[in-house]
């Protein structure tokens, strides 16, 4: 039983996640709009309704309602649905949940689960199509997820509920449908602030972040097809950066491209090479790349919008770039 | 420190009186004859009203007559304009419903059943008044006389969509028709209404401003932001509640609606409120106009709750087999407000079997041929795209210097990959 796997996708993984947390812990509550049909139907199926809540169109309110709970020793999972609705939450999370251990010394923890789903390259336009996890990075306090998996997906989001402290979970809806072998044992936990190797190389370093696993590990492939052999690292955790596993990496191959699909100002790929420029000067053989989304926003129309993002070819580019 | 009550505390869980496989239940609404409420006198104090929050107010009896202080005496010509503006939304919607089922576009939400609602205000407000509404309004833009095939151009994200490929289908935009946009998050327009209504009023300017929110998104923050901005500077403006008893899946009582309607929240903010039934075209037009002149004359903002109801899923991708009874919408008691103003015309001689179904006729007709002009310029799922520089367009006079580089950095990627 503590090897075995069953095949599921992302998105089944995370609602397995979150059964077995609430099989094992009575404290995990779950909160978000339209749950009850739309996300969480099984669940509800299962569970005391008291322990899930469709709440009222109010994202900051329930947010913060959340951060209440969680004094209380509750481990609520709080729902955001689509990243852009983290905004308007922003201010129970940025302001609240992650300052209050700080702020009260240590009188008060928050263990609260904020997960929501960067709804890009999906038809969405401006205003539900944000990947925002460099504003939530830029907040001490604060841990930051990504998982491109559903093995990842479901051992994070598990990790994230048994964290003491609040945890904002970035899922890709891109990824929702994509299946694999995802371990069964209930204690299965991906540890926060763990990168992790995809792909073993010594040419050159792909750090994936969130969703841009699938291309990187695409254009790797391609690029070994040619005898270059690529790393991919799978960053994971964006807060805390598991700085070790890429400077090690970098050491190796001595040449990083980061592929992010925020956008490229202020991006998780800034932060990477600043870490590895003050870090790991002496290992870089060429200039980091740093292949993102341009500073614009984000258009409806497909033949607009799939330009925008990383590509396998934009990250092969890259590579070669610096070969 | 001892306990006077020791029992566990409990919470209470809003749950609709009714869900798939049972019987649609509407019998605990309490529905006020039409005209059996007072109209004030449109100079009245809020904190004179309170009782209108409670009621419903209502024009169109059962037998289609116009009865009570509300009647807003419309003539026949005005009445017929308005049975046309709210036939011509119905079918423009089943038009744009029917074409994105073939893939034409990925996204379509009708307002069927919530006609009145948007086309009453657009009638009742001037032309030049500003309108801050949500999703729901495509019978503002109707009513007002923008061009259906501009419309139809955005849903289809063609060559000549007027937002250029930005914006999803049907969140229009128009400076020209006085439609602000429609935001995916919920309820920024409300403060945006009274900021808007406040600036006209430190301009010296004489128009007014309106928002339409839903019932759920009354439960943001910007709601509450805005009754408040509203009230404390008495601003021109009109805030209207759609209570159309579904928020996606939600029912109203998720937002708070078993506990107090929804113009209720007026009294706390010190604002007049009315309710009305917004399936009846002409106690949504009274209520306007009295809102309206209100505002015109200083005497400050009215939240209107128009009570009605969502008959078809919130969006194309919603399925609401799922969450309400089927027949639900059938059952719903304050009828179609299309099929009551019909009636009232026929009640009064204005009209007949005959000429409403050559007008039907008419109204298809005519979306087929903005149909025809608008697919000619491209659907979504054909060959017709937006020009991918037009990205770079519309923002700025002069292109800055990183868009510069953003554009020749697209342009070489492009010429790159397409070798």
């Amino acid at each position: 039983m503590r090897n075995s796997t069953q095949k599921l996708s992302y998105l089944q993984a995370i609602v397995e996640a979150q059964r077995e947390e609430m099989r094992r812990d009575e404290r995990v509550i779950l909160m978000g709009e339209d749950i009850a049909v739309y996300g969480a139907q099984s669940l509800f199926d299962e569970f005391d309704h008291s322990r899930l809540r469709n709440v009222p169109i109010s994202e900051n309110s329930f947010t913060g309602v959340g951060v209440g709970a969680a004094l209380t020793g509750l481990r609520p999972i709080v729902d955001l649905t689509i990243a852009s609705f983290v905004y308007l939450a922003s201010d129970q999370i940025i302001n609240q949940a992650a300052k209050l251990r700080f702020m009260t010394g240590g009188q008060l923890k928050v263990p609260i689960v904020v997960r929501t789903s960067t709804f890009y390259n999906n038809r969405t336009a401006a205003q539900h199509a944000d990947r925002p996890y460099p504003l939530f990075m830029n907040i001490p306090g604060l841990k930051v997820v990504a998982p491109a998996t559903a093995s990842d997906a479901k051992g994070l989001l598990k990790a994230a509920i048994r964290d003491d402290d609040p945890v904002i979970m970035f899922e890709d809806i891109n990824l929702w449908g994509k299946k694999e072998e995802v371990p069964v044992d209930v204690d299965f936990l991906v540890p926060i602030g763990k990168a992790d190797i995809k792909r073993a190389g010594s040419d050159a370093t792909i750090v994936s972040v969130a969703g841009c696993l699938l291309p990187a590990l695409a254009a790797a492939e391609l690029l070994a097809r040619e005898g270059i052999d690529v790393e991919v690292v799978d960053l994971r955790t964006i807060a805390p950066m598991d700085k070790e596993t890429i400077l090690a990496s970098v050491a190796k191959t001595g040449r990083l491209v980061i592929a992010d699909n925020s956008h490229k100002v202020g991006s998780v790929a800034s932060e990477i090479a600043a870490v590895v420029s003050e870090e790991g000067f002496e290992s870089l053989r060429k200039p980091i790349q740093r292949v993102a989304t341009p500073s614009v926003h984000i258009p409806y129309n497909q033949a607009l919008e799939r330009q925008l993002y990383p590509t396998k070819e934009r990250i092969v580019a890259a590579v070669r770039a610096i070969l | 420190m001892s306990r006077r009550n020791s029992r566990p505390l409990s919470l209470h869980i809003p749950e609709p009186p009714s869900r798939p496989g049972d019987e649609a239940d509407f019998s605990h609404f309490e529905i006020p004859a039409a005209g059996v409420v007072a109209r004030p006198d449109t100079a009245v104090a809020a904190s004179e009203i309170r009782d209108m929050v409670h009621t419903l107010v209502r024009v169109l009896d059962d037998d289609g007559r116009a009865v009570g202080p509300w009647d807003p005496k419309l003539d026949a010509d005005t009445l017929r304009q308005a049975l046309r503006a709210m036939m011509l939304t119905r079918a423009f919607d089943e038009r744009m419903y029917r074409q994105q089922r073939q893939g034409k576009t990925s996204f379509y939400m009708k307002c069927t059943g919530e006609e009145a609602v948007a086309c009453a205000a657009a009638m009742a407000i001037d032309s030049d008044d500003m309108c801050f509404p949500t999703y729901r309004q495509q019978g503002l833009l109707v009513t007002r006389g923008y061009s259906m095939v501009d419309m139809m151009c955005q849903i289809y994200s063609n060559e000549r969509d007027p937002l250029k490929g930005r914006q999803l289908p049907i969140m229009y935009s128009s400076k020209a028709a006085g439609f602000f946009s429609i935001s995916g998050n919920l309820g920024t327009q409300v403060p945006q209404a009274v900021g808007w209504a406040m600036a006209s009023a430190y301009s010296e300017d004489t128009r007014i401003a309106a928002a339409w929110t839903g019932e759920g998104a009354t439960a943001e923050g910007d709601f509450h932001y805005a009754m408040t901005f509203a009230t404390v500077y008495r601003a021109p403006v009109i805030i209207n509640v759609v209570n159309n008893q579904w928020a996606i899946s939600s029912y109203s009582g998720i937002a708070g609606g078993d506990e107090a309607t929804f113009a209720a929240r007026a009294i706390g903010y010190g604002m007049a409120g009315l309710r009305v039934d917004g399936n009846d075209f002409l106690a949504v037009y009274a209520a306007t106009r009295w809102a309206a002149e209100r505002a015109r004359t200083n005497q400050g903002p009215t939240l209107i709750e128009h009570f009605t109801y969502r008959a078809e899923g919130h969006s194309t991708s919603d399925d609401p087999a799922r969450y309400r009874p089927s027949e639900e919408a059938k059952r719903w008691p304050l009828g179609d407000p299309i099929e009551r103003l019909k009636q009232h015309l026929v009640a009064i001689g204005e009209w007949d079997d005959e000429r409403h179904a050559a007008l039907g006729k008419e109204l298809v007709e005519q979306g087929k041929a903005a149909g025809r002009e608008a697919e000619s310029y491209g659907t979504l799922s054909g060959e017709n795209v937006v020009q991918a520089d037009s990205m770079f367009e519309d923002v700025f006079k002069e292109v800055p210097w990183h868009l510069v580089e953003q554009r020749d950095q697209a342009e070489a990627e492009r010429q790159a990959w397409h070798k």
